[in-house]
């Protein structure tokens, strides 16, 4: 699934490129693939609607259409939307004046509230702060228990008081924070429904009883459709500040952060990695954007790559690799061409296919110093040996070693380093094959 | 930019709802008619590749049947959707030939694990069974206690080790008392794991190994546990969680709220691996059989 959008705009810009204008009949075929990955992705269908309405009104301008690239135009122009609408620039926790300050954490069973109330307290004590933690939580078994254990672990400090009313339990605590000096009180409420008004009510009173800074919605990032629901329950009855996604470290796309910001407007403030309390970041919107697009970064491979590469050669290496007859001649050429774009596995781990089977792409890194050894491996060998290096046997390494200046190892590695890209190609050569059977846009866009 | 997007939304969102009224009020089938349940079926989270199969078949029955009429449409379309969801098993969960049957119950972390087994656990007890919970999740804070908490609460036994222990260790300790105590039904808890995470899905197996080495035939049924709130990843999950350990069921948990779960549509599509029960709310009784027929009417009930 990873890839897919890209692929497929590629080829349509292709397509379109060779016939040098672009129309809107054109622009809406484009489009019509954005709305497919945009669904996969979990987006929201009427979040997406309106979305492609507006690219469309962009799409179709002077802009496009002036473009000598049109294709990879819109390419950009989705990317630029959709970071704008994510919220350009990272956005940070409101700073706790007149501490003790609360910090509500809110959202559906499940969510992830408890955790990302360790791990925002984490986060703030690293920078500096003195935060308290308040298990506010007195519905689901043992989630006070669960509060206590992550604090004592991060010597962060707990309050809690039993099962008794939430609002109690918060006026206590910012009592409590005042009087040890804690400036952020980050409050672990229960996971609720937002179409529970009895338990939604209770927020509310919470609210109007302490005054946060801050009302978080914590979101799954697995979350579907649904997510404009509550993201709009929430955000009417408790006027959200800011959104926290979980879970991201999985393999969803992650539609429903576009989602959730388009219904509710509130920027999404950070996210979280991980089980791990350390795994928790500020938000990157740009990083999202292309994630939801499934795209990895595209974007900056499509700059580089028009920088530098020859585009013909780079697509008839393209359908090498493709076809799995990739020689050390054309790995050679290739990272003569690499050399001007940056780290090898940055490349690879662009273009789309190999997330999924780039796993193994820790032992293929490669630094320039290597690339200048390896072009002298290559070079020695014979043209032969270059084409079917499985004949490269201990006498050739050796002779090739003398030759390059290298030591029989590193001929070795060079040799392996190849296999293992060859293997990796097989990889994502049977991903693709396995997924060929495509819907062809049978939505009605 | 943003102010314009909004406006657009409040529109559609209008639109939107009229159109779903329209649906099957209107008598004739046209394009939009297809527009519009497509419309409805990715709005349930049905997932794009299973929601164009299911317009396309439609349409072919439709063809077949020389079907003209919306009302008539919408009983085809229902009796499809029911045929892609039913299983011969009938929801049933597997009984043991001779007790304990052993149940696993795995899923991503918060999907409604521990509680489902809770809710599982109070339904047997109720019905005279003799139930024990194993407390297989012994990395998440505080998971070890709030097993125990719902174990006292509808009055079942429990199993359990230190937290931070080895999870098939409890797992192999409980199965044993399970047959040692001669109970009916033994239930394990795990730890919550996202299935994209190879090394815990290799625990999963190590577990499932274990529950096989001292009870040949068990697990009788290892149950994966799915949000209904969940988009496109659920068909993930039950691949990736399927390809570890062979999962014999669904169980989709938190229906009670606005999410119309359809995402298990797509994953009995591809994965053939049925829902069995359906998690209602937090209580101890919000437990169900699966019902493909209610299933599908709350489906495609756009009010
Ligand atoms: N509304 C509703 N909430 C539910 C349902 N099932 C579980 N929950 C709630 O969802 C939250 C998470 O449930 P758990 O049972 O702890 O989930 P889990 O999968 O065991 O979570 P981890 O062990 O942390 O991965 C709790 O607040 C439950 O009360 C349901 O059917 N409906
Ligand atoms: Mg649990």
């Amino acid at each position: 699934m990873f890839g897919r959008l890209s692929e497929k705009l590629q080829e349509t810009f292709r397509r379109l490129k060779r016939k040098g204008k672009l129309s809107e009949k054109d622009v809406d075929e484009a489009l019509r693939e954005v709305r497919l990955a945009l669904l996969e992705a979990d987006v929201n269908y009427r979040v997406v609607k309106n979305f492609t309405a507006v690219l469309k009104e962009r799409a179709v301008g002077a802009e496009v259409f002036q473009s000598l690239t049109p294709g990879q135009q819109v390419v950009k122009i989705v990317h630029e939307e959709l970071v704008k609408l994510m919220g350009e620039t990272q956005s940070k926790l409101a700073s706790a004046d007149n501490p003790p300050r609360a910090v509500m954490l809110v959202g559906l069973q499940g969510s992830g509230k408890t955790t990302t109330a360790a791990k925002l307290a984490r986060f703030l004590k690293s920078s500096g702060s003195k935060p308290l933690l308040v298990a506010a939580d007195v519905y689901r078994p043992a989630a006070i228990e669960q509060l206590e254990i992550l604090g004592k672990d991060l010597s962060i400090p707990v309050f809690s008081y039993g099962k008794d009313d939430p609002g109690k339990i918060a006026s206590l605590a910012l009592k409590h924070a005042a009087a040890e000096g804690n400036d952020y009180v980050i409050l672990d409420t229960a996971g609720r429904l937002h179409v529970d008004e009895q338990l939604m009510d209770e927020l509310a009173r919470l609210k109007a009883g302490i005054k946060p800074v801050e009302i978080l919605l914590v979101v799954d990032a697995m979350t579907g459709q649904d997510a404009v629901n509550v993201a709009q329950a929430f955000h009417e009855q408790l006027e959200l500040s800011g959104i926290i996604l979980t879970k991201l470290d999985g393999d969803t796309r992650g539609g429903a952060a576009l989602s959730v910001k388009a219904v509710t407007n509130c920027p999404i403030k950070f996210v979280g990695l991980g089980e791990k309390i350390e795994s928790f970041e500020p938000f990157h919107p740009d990083r999202m954007a292309s994630r939801i697009l499934g795209m990895g970064d595209v974007l900056s491979l499509i700059e580089k790559a028009q920088s530098v590469v020859d585009e013909e050669k780079s697509r008839a290496l393209e359908k090498k690799m493709r076809s799995q007859t990739l020689t050390l001649e054309d790995f050679l050429e290739q990272l003569q061409q690499v050399k001007q774009m940056g780290p090898i596995e940055d490349l690879l781990e662009m273009m789309p296919g190999f997330q999924k089977a780039g796993k193994g792409l820790k032992n293929l890194s490669v630094d320039d110093k290597q690339i200048v050894q390896i072009e002298a491996i290559i070079k020695s060998m014979t043209r032969e040996e270059r084409q079917r290096p499985e004949i490269i046997n201990s006498g050739r390494r050796k002779r090739i070693a003398a030759g390059s200046g290298t030591a029989v190892q590193d001929v070795n590695r060079l040799l392996k380093q190849f296999d293992q890209m060859k293997k990796l190609l097989k990889k994502v050569h049977s991903l693709e094959k396995g997924k060929t059977k495509k819907h062809k846009g049978l939505l009605p866009f | 930019m943003l102010e314009q997007f909004k406006k657009g939304l409040l529109k559609t969102r209008e639109k939107f709802v009229n159109r779903l009224e329209s649906l099957f009020s209107r008598s004739e089938i046209d394009d939009l008619f297809f527009d519009e349940l497509e419309e409805i079926l990715i709005s349930a989270d049905v997932g794009v590749e299973t929601t164009i199969k299911i317009t396309g078949m439609l349409k072919e029955r439709l063809k077949d049947e020389k079907i003209k009429e919306r009302s008539t449409a919408r009983e085809v379309l229902k009796k499809l959707l029911v045929e892609m969801l039913e299983d011969d098993g009938q929801s049933k969960l597997a009984s043991a030939p001779h007790p304990p049957a052993v149940y696993l119950v795995l899923g991503v972390n918060g999907v409604g694990k521990t509680t489902t087994i809770a809710k599982m656990a109070y339904r047997y007890a109720q019905e005279g069974k003799r139930v024990l919970l194993a407390a297989g999740d012994t990395f998440r804070a505080a998971a070890i206690e709030q097993l125990e908490e719902w174990s006292r609460a509808v009055g079942v036994g429990m199993i359990k080790h230190q937290a931070g222990g080895d999870p098939s260790a409890v797992i192999f300790d409980a199965v044993n008392a399970a047959v040692a105590r001669q109970v009916d039904v033994l239930i394990c808890d795990t730890a919550g794991r996202l299935h994209t995470k190879m090394n815990l899905l290799e625990e999963v197996k190590k577990i499932y190994r274990v529950i096989n080495k001292v009870l040949p035939g068990a697990p009788h049924e290892t149950l994966l546990v799915l949000d209904a709130t969940t988009g496109h990843n659920g068909i993930a999950q039950a691949r990736l969680f399927g390809e570890a350990v062979p999962v014999t069921g669904l169980i989709l948990a938190k229906l009670d709220g606005t999410a119309k779960g359809g995402i298990v549509l797509a994953v009995k599509d591809i994965t053939g691996i049925p829902v069995k029960l359906i998690g209602v709310g937090e209580k101890k009784n919000d437990l169900q059989p699966f019902d493909a027929g209610h299933f599908v009417e709350a489906l495609l009930d756009v009010k």
